[in-house]
């Protein structure tokens, strides 16, 4: 075990533990946005930072290994100020309509979207933007990751207008999951992006369907096509829905589901992280396999 | 891995291109342990299909997944970081034009409007960061795909140059560079455009390769405990001691251990290190193998800037030729030690100067930087203990092998010992490379550069490049060392000196550096890759006379959150200039 001092209380987390691991011990709320549980920390959302003694800079908290001795304000004005400016900077850049958890962050840290001004329109063409070059605009609207939703098969949809770059995704398709390796972060800056190669429909892409992107997207640009559909149509009415666990029926392997339903339809599968058989991922059959039973007359 | 490949198939020269670095295939099909282990060699594939072909298609992704084992989507994001390869056809000539500082002043938007205006469609006119030709601003760097290729860098371009460089078969090449040094301290660039660069005997009879048999015959922890008694410090930024990087490294138990040479000089203003490696290669080939001998290293990893092709044409030979007079191998001047050395290429990224984005770069994976801790001597390039130096760092060694760490510690000040390159360029009479130990003033290092250029009136002098710091000439006085600077909130950074005169519109130099940093964000985290737009969005408010009410207060929330909560360096520095500038120069800022 290793003893610290977080916000002048002594913690003891277990060796490999991270600041992240002693602030929840400790009940100290601590806002994250790429970090899970089941997912390699790649620190890059930036929520996190906590001041630590000796260090010229914030340390993200969620991939930082704790030390013994080591003393870590997660109160101060500078981790306030710090988390409450890069909320502002990625509420004033992405849609957050669908983003509840960002949402309550920026409103939590005081952070204002509209800080750097009205969101610049949306974009056709940041597939197809160049490493190292980027149109000067007149600095009057914030730029935005705005473009158009693609929807190119009948799963799920990707609205990369509302993706903060958190990586996940992009882990649960690759070696912390699923291994099929359909996604990767292309381009650089602000123009970096997810994408498949050549930004080829899903179809013509490794992807196998299974859903483990969705599952893990913390701001809804990644979402069911039910629950996109439903949303557009004005019938997503959260009140009406009711959320049922049971076992996927497909297999021998025992995966939990989280049913979503309403009006007797379900719109939506999720499997809980803390689910002992896969950790929250499924297959294409358990995660977009199971809504034809509503369907069924 | 069972890799999805795409329907696109390769040509047979994508195919050719291919095997060109990795081989021609087995007969008996791919082995996956065999195609596992090649994921390094990817950016030298996207260089060679970038080379023969011009661009990299759907199909040489395939061909690369097929034969790298890499996945078509992580090639193309690969591909899609570094801006010197290109993602669609185009036409086999482009021509990169400067415009950063120093070739901004030096008129280079002109440039590039003349040269797209002729290039039409027959060539690519493109802007460009950089090319480390500061002391011949403006500078344009040609590269040609396709059955003849080349790639060629050029200074003083006017727009003839720039004409001819769109047009000809054979465009201009840039010149030889300006050195100067203190009187009785010409030591890194002793042998710069005196020896000539190509011949391996003519570095021998200039008294080369003797560090190097010292150094075998006081072992590594003589090495060490010299380079310790030397107080060299790096002259990448940090000022790192050398001595502590090495002797952490030559401790470690977990083998193999890298050593990496960081030759991807990038910073705005910066040219000293393509000065060493154009001019005096075998320095650091020498430079390199005490370094690995030293640290237990067996093999180095010289990392150099895709935008130096003279620099590798002269390294590369070098290397070859230390090979043969058994400098490198197996057996290193007969002393039965192995140490050898390879290129690789960067290709279009400041970021990949981050020291571990350096080695995901290597590693063929996109040049994100790596979270510290663990450090490279710990962990570094392939997961191993690993020596990281600049080049201007590693030539230091030399003389504080043979002369020993004493006598160089007794040069400069007593915490910046030996001397130290500056790149001057801008508003001087001579721009160029000076050496001086440390402790001269400013305007030392200014007159070996011939002074102020005839008829210029100073305005602001730009210390340490686009990360560096903006000043006002009282800075002329001040001594240039370590502590000296860091006292004065400045930074020697990577011995960035521009001179700038009152002919230049300061906020459009401070707009460059804002666009520079957006350009060269790698993406990865909120502070840097929203925070650098925000920045450019905030300056260019600010040059139109359009600022809002708050701005000021605003660009100081965007300095406190990228300096403190950005993963590395570029983050952490990308507002560094704006803000001394706005602290200096208020009026830059228009009527407030």
């Amino acid at each position: 075990m290793i003893s610290l001092t977080i916000d002048g209380r002594a913690v003891t987390v277990p060796e490999g533990g991270t600041l992240l691991d002693g602030c929840r011990e400790l009940g100290i709320d601590t806002p994250t946005l790429c970090w899970a549980k089941t997912l390699t920390p790649v620190n890059v959302c930036r929520v996190c930072v906590v001041e630590l003694e000796g260090s010229r800079t914030l340390v993200p908290s969620c991939a930082r290994k704790a030390e013994a001795g080591m003393v870590v304000r997660t109160d101060s004005p500078r981790v306030q100020a710090s988390r409450k400016g890069v909320l502002e900077l990625l509420a004033s850049s992405v849609d957050t309509s669908t983003a509840p958890t960002l949402v309550a962050f920026a409103k939590r840290y005081g952070a204002d979207p509209l800080r750097y001004g009205p969101p610049a329109p949306p974009a056709t063409d940041r597939d197809a933007r160049e490493s190292g070059h980027h149109h000067v605009g007149s600095g009057e609207v914030a730029d935005t990751v705005h473009q158009p939703m693609k929807v190119d098969n009948g799963l799920y949809v990707r609205d990369y207008g509302k993706c903060i770059t958190c990586y996940k995704c992009v882990e649960a398709c690759g070696t912390d999951a699923q291994n099929t390796f359909a996604i990767a972060i292309a381009g650089r800056g602000f123009d970096a992006r997810v994408s498949t190669e050549f930004d080829v429909t899903l179809d013509d892409s490794a992807c196998v369907y299974c859903g483990n992107c969705v599952q893990v997207c913390p701001t809804g640009a990644l979402m069911f096509k039910s629950e996109r559909d439903a949303r557009d149509a004005g019938t997503w009415d959260e009140s009406q829905q009711t959320t049922t666990r049971t076992i996927c029926p497909f297999c021998g392997v025992g995966c939990t589901l989280e049913l979503t339903v309403q009006d007797n339809k379900i719109l939506r599968v999720m499997s809980p992280p803390e689910a002992s058989v896969t950790s929250g991922n499924l297959c294409v059959k358990g995660r977009f396999g199971v809504v034809h039973v509503s369907e069924t007359p | 891995m069972d890799l999805h490949l795409p329907n696109a198939q390769p040509t047979p020269e994508e195919r050719a291109a291919v095997a060109a670095v990795v081989g021609e295939e087995s007969p008996l099909g791919w082995g996956l342990a065999d195609v596992r282990a090649r994921r390094h060699e990817l950016l030298e594939v996207l260089h060679e299909l970038q080379r023969r072909v011009g661009h990299i298609s759907a199909g040489a992704l395939a061909e690369i997944a097929r034969r790298l084992g890499v996945p078509p989507a992580e090639a193309y994001g690969v591909a899609s970081f570094y801006h010197l390869f290109r993602l669609k056809p185009g036409p086999p000539r482009i021509v990169h034009v400067c415009q950063d500082i120093s070739c901004q002043m030096a008129g280079a938007g002109n440039l590039l409007q003349e040269g797209r205006k002729v290039a039409g469609t027959r060539a690519s006119c493109v802007a460009g960061p950089c090319l480390g030709l500061c002391d011949q601003a403006p500078a344009i760097m040609v590269s040609q795909s396709g059955a003849s290729p080349f790639e060629r860098a050029c200074g003083k371009a006017d727009v003839d140059t720039v004409v001819r460089a769109v047009l000809d078969e054979n465009p201009p090449e840039a010149g030889p560079a300006n050195v100067a040094a203190t009187p009785g301290h010409r030591r890194l660039l002793r042998r710069v455009g005196v020896v000539d660069p190509m011949s391996e005997s003519a570095y021998a009879a200039s008294g080369g390769w003797r560090a190097l048999a010292r150094a075998l015959e006081i072992g590594p922890q003589g090495v060490i405990a010299e380079v310790t008694a030397s107080r060299l410090m790096g002259r990448g930024g940090a000022a790192f001691p050398t001595g502590r990087k090495w002797a952490a490294v030559a401790a470690q138990s977990a083998r193999p251990h890298w050593l990496v040479c960081n030759a991807d000089e990038s910073e705005p203003g910066t040219f000293k290190d393509r000065v060493i490696l154009e001019g005096d290669p075998f320095a650091l080939v020498e430079a390199m193998t005490i370094a690995g001998v030293a640290t237990g290293c067996e093999r180095g990893i010289l990392y150099l800037r895709g935008e130096y092709p003279l620099a590798h044409e002269r390294m590369a030979n070098a290397i070859m030729a230390a090979r043969t007079s058994g400098k490198l191998g197996a057996n290193v001047l007969g002393s039965g030690v192995a140490f050898d050395l390879e290129i690789r290429r960067g290709a279009g990224a400041y970021i990949c100067g981050e020291e571990t984005a350096l080695f995901a770069s290597i590693e063929g994976y996109r040049g994100e930087p790596r979270s510290k801790p663990p450090f490279p001597v710990e962990r570094g390039v392939f997961g191993k203990p690993t020596v990281i130096n600049t080049v201007e760092t590693l030539v230091n060694v030399l003389d504080i092998v043979t002369d020993g760490g004493a006598a160089y510690a007794s040069i400069g000040t007593a915490a910046s010992t030996g001397t130290r390159l500056f790149c001057v360029s801008g508003a001087v009479a001579r721009p160029g490379l000076v050496e001086v130990p440390f402790g001269v003033r400013l305007a030392d290092v200014v007159d070996l550069a011939g002074g102020l250029r005839e008829g210029a009136t100073l305005q602001a002098i730009l210390l340490g490049g686009a990360a560096g710091t903006m000043v006002g000439p009282e800075a002329l006085d001040w001594p240039v060392t370590f502590e000296g600077m860091r006292e004065r909130g400045a930074t020697l950074g990577s011995g960035v000196v521009v001179l700038i005169d009152d002919a230049a519109d300061g906020m459009a130099l401070l707009r460059r550096i804002a666009a520079f940093f957006r350009d060269e964000s790698c993406g990865q985290c909120v502070p840097c890759r929203v925070g650098t737009v925000r920045q450019e969005e905030l300056l260019t408010r600010a040059a139109t006379g359009r600022a809002w009410a708050d701005d000021g207060e605003r660009l100081q929330q965007l300095d406190q959150v990228m300096r403190d909560a950005s993963i590395c360096g570029l983050g952490q520095t990308a507002s560094s200039v704006v803000m001394s500038a706005k602290n200096r120069f208020p009026h830059w800022w228009g009527a407030s």
